[in-house]
């Protein structure tokens, strides 16, 4: 059950009704050894009463000395009681003869043995008590009738149970109330959530909630906090991307007015191949742009497990064009280091920034060379390039978004592809190391932490 | 007119250094501060196309150099950022006019001609000299009735000249006007273009003063 409203009104009610119904069965049971302990005395109060009634009279001398029972005056009516005559009595002789009797008593024998005991006589059951007389030679047996004491257990039980039934819907209505009243704060606070816009990530009010409620509130101000830290590194990060785009935009708006004014056709084509340059440019920002948003939310858990050198030489492919168009011969080496991750999804875009800034660094007819190497526990990606390699003065800064050297690759890179290999690398847990190579040019390198061989599945 | 262009990306730098070209202008282009700073030492320049987010720096804080310094060269700020913020910023840093990317090749030509038309102290759009009627938008001349072609450098030597009546421009001067770095200059092309001029206006309306240069006829309107 969904609604904890209506689980507390069940648990209440059931609860309430379980205990109810327990006193109940308890009040009757109780009730009932209680009055059988009474009458029990009474019938072996009144049957010895009857004997030494007998006794003093000088014993029975015909069977109408029952008239010593009979003769006590009928009771009044008490009109709705149901109680009177409830005690019959019978006196026999040891000689098996009825001596006397009280009206209504049953005609056959109530008892064979003294003390108590319990017989149907013409459809009824008696409890009876046998009192014998030695001396007079008579036994005196009183008893009531079964249904009687029935009846008077039942009515003092419902004498009691009475106000109970009155009193349980009362009980029900209050439970009602408690529990709605009790809920009152989880109403105001989903109603105060509900009437929230999308935009109010404030923190909900803390202080006149109840304390059951306030680690929730808390859960909820925490989350709303990092909702809107993540929001705000969106914004920030569209509002940068927007702005980044512009400019590239700009370019293709002006080359495109160049080649509609153009006087000559030379002008004309000179600005129509500035736009095919610049929408690559700006297809690459977008692409820089999709694969940072991509590392900055972490890993798909769900990737298969892929050949390392796999993914290293499928992003070579992709840049084969680029490395040809900018005459730059792409070299792999593997070695046959057999290292399988999980991570592709992030490896991938991290090692093509790093070729891709390479490749564009390089001068027509050097070479990119790119490794993958097992050292003990860690494999190391290393990316070289002969070009001018990264300036002193940028280093500190080159993974910063957005930032673009002085001499970044072909004057005008996003300022992108090392941030998204400095995020992506971070994500994986590893290490990116920049560093001027030997000969010059630079010499990147992403160090992951690798279980040994075959450990991998 | 000279600018320098200062804008880092390559595509958009070229595309307003042909296009303002193409609009009578003559365009230099560099893509840092640092090389700014350079070629606004070297001068020649009738004002600046100014990008604010450059590799090496902010170009409001070369604008803010180049106030301090006392330069008047009009700076037309140009830039992604184009809230109001953004656009109060660049004008209080003592920028002249701001221009949101991207924009379009007609209004930066339009902006800038205001710009420069300001700096020489006129607010028509039209110069006039002598019966000679001067639409830089347009790149016409008109005398009385008549319908006055030019090409895009007679026009910038024409203007150089009628900005400055009674000023002697040299040959130097006239050239900076009319050719950008990566061009060649021809040796003799300033006297070709004045000797169209003159054919165009009549012999008298340009003097030539030996060994220094050019100037406006006097005895005009």
């Amino acid at each position: 059950m969904s609604s904890i409203r209506k689980r507390l009104l069940v648990i209440l009610l059931a609860g309430t009704g379980a205990i109810w119904l327990c006193a109940v069965i308890w009040i009757q049971h109780s009730t009932r050894t209680e009055v059988g302990h009474v009458l029990d005395r009474r019938l072996q109060e009144s049957a010895q009463m009857v004997a030494s009634l007998i006794r003093r009279n000088g014993g029975i001398a015909g069977p109408d000395a029952a008239s010593l029972v009979d003769e006590a005056p009928a009771l009044p009516d008490t009109g709705r009681h149901d109680f009177a005559r409830q005690l019959i009595c019978q006196v026999w002789g040891f000689d098996g003869q009825l001596k006397s009797e009280s009206d209504g008593a049953p005609s056959g024998q109530l008892a064979e043995q003294e003390g108590f005991s319990e017989r149907e006589v013409d459809g009824e059951i008696w409890r009876v008590y046998t009192h014998v007389d030695r001396d007079l030679g008579i036994r005196v047996m009183v008893g009531d009738a079964r249904f009687m004491r029935e009846r008077l257990v039942h009515g003092v039980a419902m004498g009691l149970l009475a106000p109970a039934m009155l009193v349980l819907p009362l009980l029900a209505a209050l439970i009602w109330l408690a529990v709605r009243s009790g809920l009152t704060p989880l109403d105001r606070l989903a109603q105060a959530l509900s009437r929230r816009p999308a935009t109010d990530l404030g923190p909900l009010e803390e202080t006149r909630t109840p304390s059951e409620l306030r680690p929730m509130i808390e859960a909820l101000n925490g989350l709303f906090q990092r909702v809107e830290g993540l929001r705000e590194r969106e914004r920030s990060f569209t509002a940068f991307a927007a702005h980044e785009l512009k400019t590239p935009l700009a370019g293709l708006k002006t080359q495109a007015q160049i080649a509609t004014l153009a006087p000559d056709a030379a002008t004309r084509d000179r600005a129509l191949a500035q736009i095919a340059q610049g929408v690559d440019r700006t297809d690459r920002m977008v692409r820089q742009l999709l694969d940072m948003t991509a590392t900055e939310n972490a890993i798909d858990g769900t990737a298969q497990a892929e050949d390392g050198a796999r993914i290293l030489a499928d992003v070579a492919d992709e840049l084969a064009g680029l490395a040809q168009a900018r005459g730059v011969a792409l070299r792999l080496e593997t070695g046959g280091t057999e290292w399988r991750s999980t991570q592709g999804p992030l490896l991938a875009p991290a090692l093509r920034n790093l070729l891709e800034n390479a490749i564009l660094a390089s001068p027509k007819g050097a070479s990119v060379e790119a490794r993958l190497t097992r050292e003990g526990e860690r494999i190391r990606f290393s990316v070289l390039d002969r070009g001018p390699g990264i300036a002193e003065a940028d280093r500190p800064h080159v993974t910063e978004r957005f930032y673009r050297g002085a001499a970044s690759p072909a004057g005008g890179g996003s300022g992108l592809g090392l941030a998204i290999v400095a995020a992506a690398v971070e994500a994986m847990g590893g290490e990116l190391r920049l560093s001027p190579r030997k000969g010059g040019g630079e010499q990147a390198e992403i160090i992951l932490p690798g279980a040994p061989t075959g450990a991998l599945p | 007119m000279r600018l320098l262009i200062v804008e880092d990306d390559p595509v958009l730098s070229d595309g307003i250094a042909v296009g303002l070209g193409l609009s009578g202008f003559t365009a230099d282009a560099v893509g840092t501060l640092a090389d700014a700073r350079a070629a606004l030492e070297a001068g020649g320049f009738a004002g600046v196309v100014l990008d604010i987010m450059l590799p090496d720096g902010s170009g409001l804080d070369l604008l803010a150099e180049l106030r301090a310094a006392g330069s008047k060269l009009p700076v037309l700020l140009l830039t992604a950022r184009d809230r109001v913020r953004d656009r109060v910023q660049g004008l209080d840093a003592g920028a002249d006019d701001y221009l949101g990317k991207p924009f379009d090749l007609d209004e930066l030509a339009a902006r800038l001609r205001a710009m420069l038309r300001r700096q020489e102290g006129r607010a028509a759009a039209v110069i006039e000299w002598n019966g000679l009627r001067l639409d830089p938008a347009t790149q016409t001349g008109r005398i009385g009735p008549r319908e006055l072609r030019f090409s895009r450098r007679e026009f910038a030597i024409l203007q150089a000249l009628v900005e400055h009546p009674g000023r002697i421009l040299s040959k130097t001067q006239l050239e900076e006007r009319l050719y950008g770095w990566q061009e060649d200059v021809e040796s003799n092309t300033v006297e070709v273009h004045i000797h169209h001029l003159r054919a165009k206006l009549g012999r008298d309306f340009i003097d030539t003063v030996r060994g220094a240069g050019y100037r406006l006829a006097e005895g005009g309107s």
